[in-house]
Formats: C-alpha cells, structure tokens, sequence
C-alpha cells in the first residue's frame, strides 16, 4: 500500500469501523492523502480539519513517528509506504 | 465504557434537558414533578453548552450542541428522547470560507416563532448568528449581522466571544433581539439585513466609557410573548428592563445582594415575573453569602424577594451560568437550575419550595425545560392529594418496570449485589448533604441518588 491512515477510535464511526485505512495512490503530501481520506470517508473531514482547512489545534497529524507539526504541516511530503496515524492531543480537564 | 440509559416519555410529561461539561442528560417526569427519571450521557466527554425542544411540528424532536476540543462542535437531534441522535456527515454550523473563520463553539439552538416551524437560529463562537428555514436540514449565516462595522470591535468575554442568546419576535414582527458578550445588545427590524446597536442605558463598567454605544458584557436576556417590547437583561454587572424593545434600558436592580449575574429565566405566564441568580461578584463568581438563592420579582424588576426553601443556606459557594436556569409551562410553572458543582435544583410551584433533582454531575452549563403536547391540557395535582400521591406512585412504577432497569435490576438480584450498592449509594448521599448542613437537601439527595447515572457515580467514586 502506497499510504495507510491509522483512524482513532472515535473517527471509525464515520470509517464504517475501520482502525486502517490504505490506498494504493501515492500522494505527495499528507493534505493530499487527507483528501483521500475524506473522499472515500466524508464524515472524517469536519472532525479533523476546520472550515479554513487547519488541522483542529487539539487533533495531530503523525506521519510515522514525527508530527507534521514540525515538519511542514498539512504539506509534510510523503514517501511511498507511508503511515499517516490522526490522534487526539493529551488535552482537556 | 459509559452505561447509557434512557427514558419513556408520553404526552403530558415534562421532560428536563441539562448539559454539562461532560455531555447531556435527559430527565422526564409527569405533571407532579416530584420524581425523575435521568437518561443519558449522551455525548459523553463533551460540553454540551446548547439544547432545544421543538415540537412545533407536531413530532418532538431535541436539538443538542455537543462540543469537543479535539473534534470540534456539531449540531444533533433526536426524535425519541435521546435513543438515538443525528450525527452528520458533514458539520451543519459552518462558517462560508471567505468569512476566514472556523466554528468554536454552538452557545444557542433557539426555534423561531410559533407560526414558522421550520425556523431555527444557532448562536455561536466566535460570535455569530446562523439561521434555518428547514427545519434544521440546511443553516447559513446571517451576514447582515456578520457584516456590521462593529463586529471586528467586540472583545471575548471570560467565555469567548460568542452570541448567546436569540429572541425572536413573538409578535410576527421582522425583528430579532440578540446579545453578545461582549458586543452588547443588536436587534434587526427587517428580518437580519441590517442590525443596530440597542445598549443605551446598559452599563459596561470595564470599559472607561461607561455607556458606550456598543461593547456591553450581556449575560442574558429574557422576553415574555405577552409583552414582546418589555425585555429583562442580566448585565455583567446590572440589572435592567426596557419597555420599549431595548431601544433604552432603566436599571431596576432594586434590593438583590449584587447585580451581577449571568442566568435569568422569565414566568411563563405572567410577564411581570423574572427569576435571577445573584453572583457576588466578576472576581470572585459564586454566590453572595454562601447562600444558594434565587431571585424573584413579580412586579416586574420594582422590587426581588429571595427564594431560599429547601436551597442551601450556607456552605454553598456556588454559580449558575446564563443558559442553566429554565421554567416549565405548566400552572404552577416549574423553575428549574444547575450549578458549576453538578447539581440541579427543581421547584414545582412557582420557586417556593425547590428540591435537589440530580446531583454529582459534571459542571452544567445549560438546562432547558419542556411540556410534551399541549400543556394547557396537562392537569397538576395538588401537593398531598391523592391525586400527587398516585401521579408519585405512577412515576415509581414506571421506573421499577422500565425494560431494561428491570432487566438490570434482575441481573443485580442474581448476583446478590443489589445490598451492598444500596449501601453505597446511602452512604454518598450523606456526605454532600452533611457538608451543606441542610435537612432539606439530603432527602432530596437520596431520592434522587436512586436515578443518577451510573457514570457520574463512578466519576465521583475516583
């Protein structure tokens, strides 16, 4: 597979379940590889990016084990075999 | 993994809707309202600032606004009292992309007027008005507000800059009244084109102009549809009425220990009546005294009488936030409220006797009341008739033969634990109502420890 999200728990709603989801494209960007995303699973959009298209502030991005926070954000650039992991920020009270 | 429980509801029962910080409960009883049964979490883990009942067309349905800091705010509904919830695809609320901003928060679900039910509004954060008119399906923003030349000059108050309350004019008119904190008071009279300021007499004690045109904290305001032009305001700091639809505001703060505050909720029938819950100060927000006291003034704001039997009268640090005091539409009206510290309080006759509903839950934030069908047809029996002790007894029953409450209670049964957790919840009950010293409040405690939810038990258990 040329990239594979890793979906938490509360997303897999809207991935009918799925805790992986792989794409045979390859992508060059992780906002390309979001794209996918939401094109085959709509309802993963709006919970992780919003209306101006930033990834929410409690919500990471990982690809492998570096956060694209530090690496070019939503334009990080993807190697073939990618994983991409969305994971909810330790926050709240 | 949270135990979800729900209610039955039937025409004629009066069903309670409270969010917290940590999701919505559900709460249904019949016209005595002595007893509640409590469904929910729903929305476990999110803040759940705005719910709505709406049945004006014909089938009721509940609107919730559940917010999460990791996956933002979506707007839900549900047709059978929290069985089940809506829960979109695609967010309902969102800002169009060239207004550049992104939706924080839902702080209002308010239905429009009676004759347009497919009217909805939504106040938001940052602070903004969105309206629907099919019935919730499809929502845009109301630019004329969007637009005003002032907006950019209002500032976030200790909540965020959020539009939080709506009124709709109950006369037909084109006019909306709606209050942002802090922007202050802006009512449309051509249906949301064109906005303007209507803070004159409002006090903004923050600011070193006093009465700026705009810029005013308003916490809420109430507005009676008998009396559409007479509205109530709960200032952060200031008590005020106007009589002529908010184009000029007199304070009549006349006797309450502080005029700060943030809930008030109007009589359903009589639009002389208004209840507030006095908080002593903006630095230090719990209530004056350490007295749980609401408001009452029947004489529309001339003079307030404290409401204090059954309510804690000392130890009781506590704030009640702007959309967490609420009144039902029976005869006589039941007024209802929630506190930061979990609990809410119901009174069944107007706010002279109040008891503890539910307790040990997340911070609440919002607490909205409602009459299943028509509630002019719904009977209230009269404390200590037979009649109240039937309607008691029927509440009763109905949660000792509940399907699935049966069910548990069986499994318990079998496993012989159903002592032990009777000891427990006995002895929890005991220890909030010893530190609030109150006779009163450890009844209501106990009767209602039988219905809390089982995850806020465990919450507290840690």
């Amino acid at each position: 597979m040329a990239v594979t999200f890793l979906v938490p728990g509360y997303l897999r709603e809207f991935t009918a379940g799925a805790s992986r989801v792989a794409f045979e494209e390859s992508p060059p960007s992780v906002r390309d590889a979001l794209v996918l995303l939401w094109t085959r699973h709509p309802g993963v959009r709006d919970r992780v990016v919003t209306e101006t298209g930033e990834t929410r502030p409690h919500v990471n991005v990982f690809v492998g084990d570096e956060s694209i926070r530090w690496t070019g954000g939503l334009d990080t650039p993807l190697a073939p075999g990618s994983e991409i992991a969305i994971v909810p920020a330790v926050s709240g009270g | 993994m949270v135990d979800v429980r729900h209610v039955s509801v039937k025409e004629g029962d009066v069903v309670l809707l409270v969010g917290t910080m940590k999701g919505a409960f559900v709460l249904r009883s019949n016209a005595a309202r002595a007893k509640w049964d409590v469904g929910g979490p729903y929305f476990p883990g999110h803040a759940v600032y705005a719910l709505a009942f709406d049945q004006r067309s014909g089938r009721p349905r509940l609107w919730a606004a559940p917010g999460s800091d990791h996956w933002g705010a979506q707007l839900c509904s549900s047709d059978d009292f929290g069985r089940h919830w809506t829960n979109p695809v695609a967010a309902l609320i969102r800002f169009p992309e060239d207004t550049g901003a992104s939706l924080k928060r839902i702080w209002q679900i308010r239905p429009g007027p009676a004759d347009e039910p497919d009217t909805l509004y939504a106040g938001v954060e940052p602070a903004a008005l969105f309206e629907s008119h099919d019935g919730g399906e499809t929502w845009s923003l109301v630019r004329g507000l969007w637009n005003h030349p002032q907006r950019e000059r209002w500032q976030p108050g200790g909540g965020g800059l959020c539009l939080h309350t709506i009124l709709p004019d109950p006369a037909g008119r084109a006019r909306i009244t709606v209050a942002v904190s802090t922007g202050g008071v802006y009512r449309t009279d051509d249906g949301g084109h064109s906005w303007q300021p209507r803070n004159h007499g409002v006090r903004a004690d923050f600011l070193p102009d006093k009465h700026p045109e705009f810029g005013q904290c308003v916490h809420k305001i109430v507005q009676h549809p008998a009396h559409p032009d007479r509205l109530f305001l709960q200032n952060h700091w200031g008590l005020y009425r106007s009589d002529n639809g908010g184009d000029s505001w007199k304070d009549i703060a006349n006797g309450v220990p502080s005029d700060f505050g943030f809930a008030m909720v109007g009589h359903p029938h009589d639009p002389e009546t208004v209840y507030i819950v006095p908080i002593e100060s903006d630095e230090f927000r719990c209530t004056p005294d350490a007295k749980l006291r609401v408001f009452r003034t029947r004489d529309g704001g001339a003079s307030w009488e404290a409401l204090t039997d059954g309510l804690p009268q000392e130890h009781a640090l506590e704030t009640v936030l702007r959309d967490a005091l609420t009144a039902d539409p029976l005869n006589p009206a039941g007024v209802y409220f929630g506190t930061r510290s979990g609990e809410v309080w119901g009174s069944a006759d107007g706010g002279h006797h109040w008891k503890s509903v539910l307790a040990g839950l997340p911070p609440v934030v919002c607490v909205r009341a409602a009459v299943v069908g028509d509630a002019s047809k719904v009977r209230v029996p009269k404390p200590g008739t037979v009649a109240a002790r039937a309607s008691r007894a029927t509440t009763s029953r109905a949660r000792r033969t509940s399907g699935k409450a049966r069910a548990k209670a069986s499994r318990a049964k079998a496993r012989g634990t159903t002592p032990k957790r009777k000891a427990r919840t006995a002895k929890k009950s005991r220890g909030p109502a010893k530190s609030r010293a109150s006779a009163a409040r450890s009844s209501a405690a106990r009767s209602s420890a039988k219905s809390r939810p089982r995850g806020a038990r465990a919450k507290k258990r840690k």
